[in-house]
């Protein structure tokens, strides 16, 4: 039987105030256990919350990005169960009316196409604390730092139908986010966190299968194997005559397979109720319109316009609007050097590479776009050619200084007085006379011999064209 | 309506309340007594009505981003049952 | 000496007759002496009092004039303070010495209080009689073995004992105005909002609200105006410009329209000796001019199942926090977590407190929801409904805060029947609306009390009219024999 996958995806991305969502507690990552917990973030009693403005803002931004609409009158529910790293008991969430209504995203699938993904509903909501197995015998510590760090819980409708398709979403979303400055993207430290609902049905069917939730899809790399593991698990379960159960299920990286969540098991009832100590949050348009004008300019319409502006082909714009900074990165050197093909050719080939290669972020790397815009001014005012401009980039990179400093440390200018090409012409065809007969006598092939021969003479810094022009005429001459 | 003992025992479990069976026996009565009292709210006229959470008609307040708790762990853990390391401790969680 | 008023001590104290540590020694004095017989205190903060009484004769010296500077008072046990225990009641809480100050603690400290401790209460404000505090019953002052009503029975024994001049209290269903009708004080409960619930320890989130308790109207404004106040860490808090509460005292009554909830005077359980002093009542006020009418709040009979459906469901959820893990009490030796938490919480709260977290757990739980918390809620709406629509056409309601005297300590062992001795208190939590309770009578050498419910945010009107009752009356000024 052929059958077809179905996936939805929960994403959580903590909003990066500075304080917490319903505390005046510091949200950095990293701080000593419970240092960042105050008394409202520990569950005190007789403590209450106050929302922060920072975490409303950022929840209409990441709406208005993906065209939701925005809840005039979101309501705070709690959501009620018993867990050590949940101190009050409950988590603040939001349940019936959250504050971000249905929206959605495009992605690109692997053929090109764009494939429009429903986005059912995005909420605010408190992160817990995180608990430590690790360093206490048949105890378990408790860090609340993270307890009331703001969340966004962004639900994707049942669309997406492939592990691939799951990614490209993840990924999508994770571009927004960043390129919005809601979220640092962190996957490693849990900014960007992702829990997949997995089902399998015969193709063609419309209801939807039981689904299994997976847990601790930490990286893009996970969901897209925790996806694939658990599409053939069920698959394997229904074939063999079996039924797939409704559970938790989390990932494992180690052995990649997803297993049961046994502590889970109990199934839940949660109590939503609206959270008395909150009142309903009111959104209204002036509000709308002053996040609005924060917007910073979205991935697609980026991309639009490097197509239009600079006359990039799709492809390259995506490749350069994949991050806000890259894109940001990329207009100052096109800008720069005023040769916005050739600045999209470099910050995607040499500069990409080596990044990679020196495994650094874009804001750390050695050459900055001021520098690498100086050197490809140098390859369009014809000072050296793009082949010696590897060479210079290669020692910038090695911060042997700027574009000009390296040029001249190394003598590595162009050569492009015609006199001395033609001087240098004349001295490789005296030393050849054997070639240069048997060029005159027909064999055109030999021309690559004598360019070879000048750009010998001059290690490359002679002028590739005038070389050839000059050449040219020497030999038919 | 009444409530029987393993409903109570449901209801205890869920609110995370120690009880033995005399207890919840003693219980079932109470909570019966209560439901049936409560039962009252039936005939009440309240097509199309509202529910109010809030008595007073108002908006959340949304408080500026910044941060305003300094650290003060050893006063809130020198109440605590049991630390370590600036954790608290809780007996092992199985995931 | 007991005799004397809040205010009347402020007066003094100001005009430097008397020095807050004399003041102050002398209700603690007091307090040794006789508290015993009642037990209305946890907890006794004798030296830090004198600290304070010190800190408030040298402000006083330099002529300060701070609202309460100078005088004793005693914090409901509800109220977190910090460096001192505070237990709501409970063994749950019987360890927890809080880290951070109350809004209103604050505020009162401010103000220049002197806190004399933290008084007895129902175990998490649950209760009317104050039986279930983990640190024992109070005891009426007016008779030894009757209960003082609940839940802040022991800040209403204090005061009616004379132990303290006002302390505070929380009323949540009626908490403020039955006991201070049993101990025969005057008692406030303010507009929900009015005043800070920050780090007052919660009972059912959307309907407590915190208030005064003391001996006349004039003393509760005087505390209100230290008690009230918008707070930033509230979102519940209301942004109000500061109101003097004693600015209506002097008010006279001429064309106050008293509305009388007919309801409130059927045959429900109401004591016909209760009644004949509220009968008399409404005379001494028509007498100062006020008009009679009647008035119908129509659905009022649903309140008490409607509160409790809604209070269970709030405190369920907001007494989920006590699980032995951050502070607190907590079991000997768990097993494991799960063993932890049920037996924590297990040996942690009493019956009454289990009961209704019990019963909050189901009507939030699934499939029960709709039938229980949402239509609970509805009936809410209707009942706050009724009251906009009477205060339509009055400005005061008036009835009885209590249907009958108080009772013998354990009379009431269903919990039913104990929830309906808060029959008539309980609308006004649920719409929110400013209510208090004075002294009206006495009847077998047992208070009275008469309730006054207002519209919102008139408390200054309220305290007017019970100002000006009680300038012609004197049952304000009573004190049990025992403790004059």
């Amino acid at each position: 039987m052929e059958w077809e996958t179905v996936i939805g995806l929960e994403i959580h991305a903590q909003l990066n105030t500075v304080s917490k969502i319903f505390s005046g507690a510091p949200t950095a990552y990293g701080a000593e256990p419970n240092r960042q917990a105050c008394p409202v973030d520990l569950g005190m009693p007789g403590v209450l919350p106050v929302l922060n403005q920072g975490a409303v803002e950022r929840a209409v931004m990441l709406g208005l990005a993906i065209n939701a609409e925005i809840t005039p009158r979101s309501v705070f529910a709690r959501k009620n169960y018993f867990y050590p790293d949940l101190p009050k008991g409950y988590q603040i969430s939001q349940f019936e009316l959250p504050i971000v209504g249905l929206g959605h995203l495009d992605i690109e699938l692997e053929d090109g196409t764009t494939k429009r993904i429903g986005v059912t509903r995005a909420h605010l909501e408190e992160d817990a604390g995180k608990s430590l197995h690790e360093g206490f015998e048949a105890m378990t510590g408790i860090d609340l730092n993270r307890a009331g760090t703001p969340l966004i819980e962004i639900v994707s409708e049942p669309e997406l139908r492939s592990a691939k398709e799951a990614v490209a979403y993840m990924k999508k979303l994770h571009s927004l986010v960043r390129y919005l400055d809601i979220c640092d993207g962190n996957m490693q430290e849990g900014s960007f966190r992702c829990d997949a609902n997995v089902s399998i049905r015969p193709k063609g069917q419309t209801e939807f299968g039981t689904r299994a939730e997976l847990k601790n899809l930490n990286s893009f790399r996970f969901v897209e194997r925790a996806i694939n593991f658990e599409v053939e698990r069920q698959i394997d379960v229904i074939e063999g005559g079996g039924t797939v159960v409704q559970e938790t299920r989390l990932y494992d990286p180690d052995r990649d397979e997803t297993r049961s969540m046994r502590s889970k098991e109990e199934a839940n009832d949660y109590r939503y109720f609206p959270d008395p100590d909150l009142l309903p949050l009111v959104v209204d348009s002036a509000f709308i319109e002053t996040v609005r004008e924060k917007l910073p300019e979205l991935p697609d319409a980026k991309r639009a316009r490097f197509v239009e502006q600079y006359g990039l082909s799709d492809y390259d714009a995506g490749v350069l609007t994949a991050t806000r900074e890259m894109g940001d990165f990329y207009e100052a050197v096109a800008a720069g050097c005023d040769a916005p093909k050739l600045a999209a050719n470099w910050v995607m080939g040499e500069f990409s590479a080596a990044l990679n290669r020196s495994e650094v972020e874009l804001g750390e790397a050695p050459v900055n776009a001021e520098g690498l815009a100086g050197l490809l001014a140098r390859i369009q005012d014809e000072t050296i050619s793009g082949k010696i401009a590897k060479e210079v980039f290669e020692a910038m990179w090695n911060g042997e200084g700027d574009a000009d400093a390296v040029i001249e440390a190394k003598g590595l200018k162009q050569i492009t007085d015609t006199g001395a090409i033609d001087a240098i012409i004349d001295e490789v065809m005296a030393s050849n006379p054997k070639q240069l007969e048997q060029y005159r006598g027909g064999k055109d092939k030999l021309f690559g011999f004598f360019v070879g021969q000048v750009m010998k003479a001059t290690q490359g810094k002679a002028n590739p064209a005038q070389v050839n022009e000059r050449l040219k005429a020497k030999l038919d001459g | 309506m009444s409530v029987d003992t393993s409903e109570v025992r449901r209801i205890a479990h869920l609110s995370r309340l120690a009880m033995n069976d005399d207890q919840a026996r003693d219980f079932a009565g109470g909570l019966s007594d209560i439901f049936a009292f409560v039962e009252q709210l039936d005939g009440a006229a309240i097509e199309g009505v509202e529910p109010m959470a809030h008595p007073l008609d108002a908006e959340q307040r949304l408080r500026p981003d910044a941060v305003t708790e300094p650290d003060r762990r050893d006063a809130y853990q020198a109440i605590a049952p049991a630390v370590e390391g600036g954790l608290y401790l809780v007996p092992r969680v199985i995931e | 000496m007991a005799q004397e008023t809040l205010s009347g001590w402020v007066r003094k104290l100001q005009a430097r007759e008397i020095s807050s540590r004399e003041l102050t020694q002398l209700y603690l004095d007091r307090i040794e002496r006789l508290d015993p017989q009642l037990n209305s205190f946890i907890t006794v903060t004798a030296e830090q009092a004198l600290a304070q009484a010190d800190a408030a004769d040298a402000r006083l010296a330099q002529g300060e004039q701070t609202p309460l500077l100078g005088v004793p008072i005693a914090q409901k046990d509800i109220f977190c303070t910090e460096g001192v225990r505070t237990s709501c009641g409970s063994r749950m809480l019987d360890p927890f010495v809080s880290p951070y100050n109350a809004t209103v603690v604050e505020r009162m400290n401010a103000a220049g209080a002197v806190m004399l401790g933290k008084t007895n209460m129902d175990e998490f404000a649950m209760g009317s009689s104050n039986e279930t505090s983990f640190y024992g019953p109070v005891r009426n002052p007016w008779d030894t073995e009757r209960v003082p009503g609940g839940s802040s029975g022991g800040s209403a024994a204090a005061v009616g004992a004379r132990l303290v001049p006002g302390a505070t209290g929380t009323d949540t269903g009626g908490s403020i105005r039955q006991p201070a009708a049993f101990c025969g004080i005057t008692g406030l409960k303010p507009t929900y909002g009015r005043v800070s619930r920050y780090g007052m320890i919660a009972f059912a989130s959307s309907l407590d609200q915190g208030g005064p308790m003391a001996a006349t109207a004039e003393d509760c404004g005087r505390m209100l105006n230290a008690m009230a106040g918008f707070d930033e860490r509230d979102s519940t808090s209301v942004e109000r410009p500061a109101e003097d509460f004693t600015a209506g005292l002097n008010q006279d009554l001429k064309g106050l329209r008293i509305g009388l909830p007919t309801e409130f005077f059927g045959e429900a359980g109401l004591d016909e000796r209760v009644r004949g002093v509220i009968d008399a009542a409404i005379e001494v006020l028509k007498g100062r001019g006020a008009e009679v009418r009647e008035v119908g709040l129509p659905n009022s009979h649903l309140s008490v199942p409607a509160y409790y459906v809604v209070a269970p469901a709030e405190c369920s959820s907001n007494l989920a926090r006590f699980d032995g893990v951050r502070y607190g009490y907590r079991c000997e030796n768990p097993e494991d977590l799960m063993d932890l938490y049920t037996r924590s919480r297990g040996e942690g709260f009493g019956d009454e407190v289990k009961r209704r977290i019990m019963v909050g757990t189901y009507v939030l739980s699934a499939g029960y929801y709709d039938a229980y918390y949402l239509k609970a809620q509805k009936v809410r709406r209707i009942i706050a409904d009724d009251f906009r629509r009477a205060f339509a056409d009055v400005d005061v309601l008036l009835a009885p805060t209590t249907p009958e005297l108080p009772f013998a300590l354990g009379a009431k062992a269903d919990p039913v029947s104990m929830y309906l001795s808060d029959i008539y208190t309980i609308a006004a939590n649920l719409a929110g609306l400013p209510a208090m309770s004075l002294p009206a009578g006495e009847i077998d050498g047992l208070p009275v009390g008469l309730q006054l419910i207002g519209n919102y945010f008139d408390e200054a009107r309220l305290l007017g009219v019970a100002h000006q009752y009680q300038q012609e009356t004197d049952w304000h000024t009573r004190v049990p024999a025992a403790f004059a």
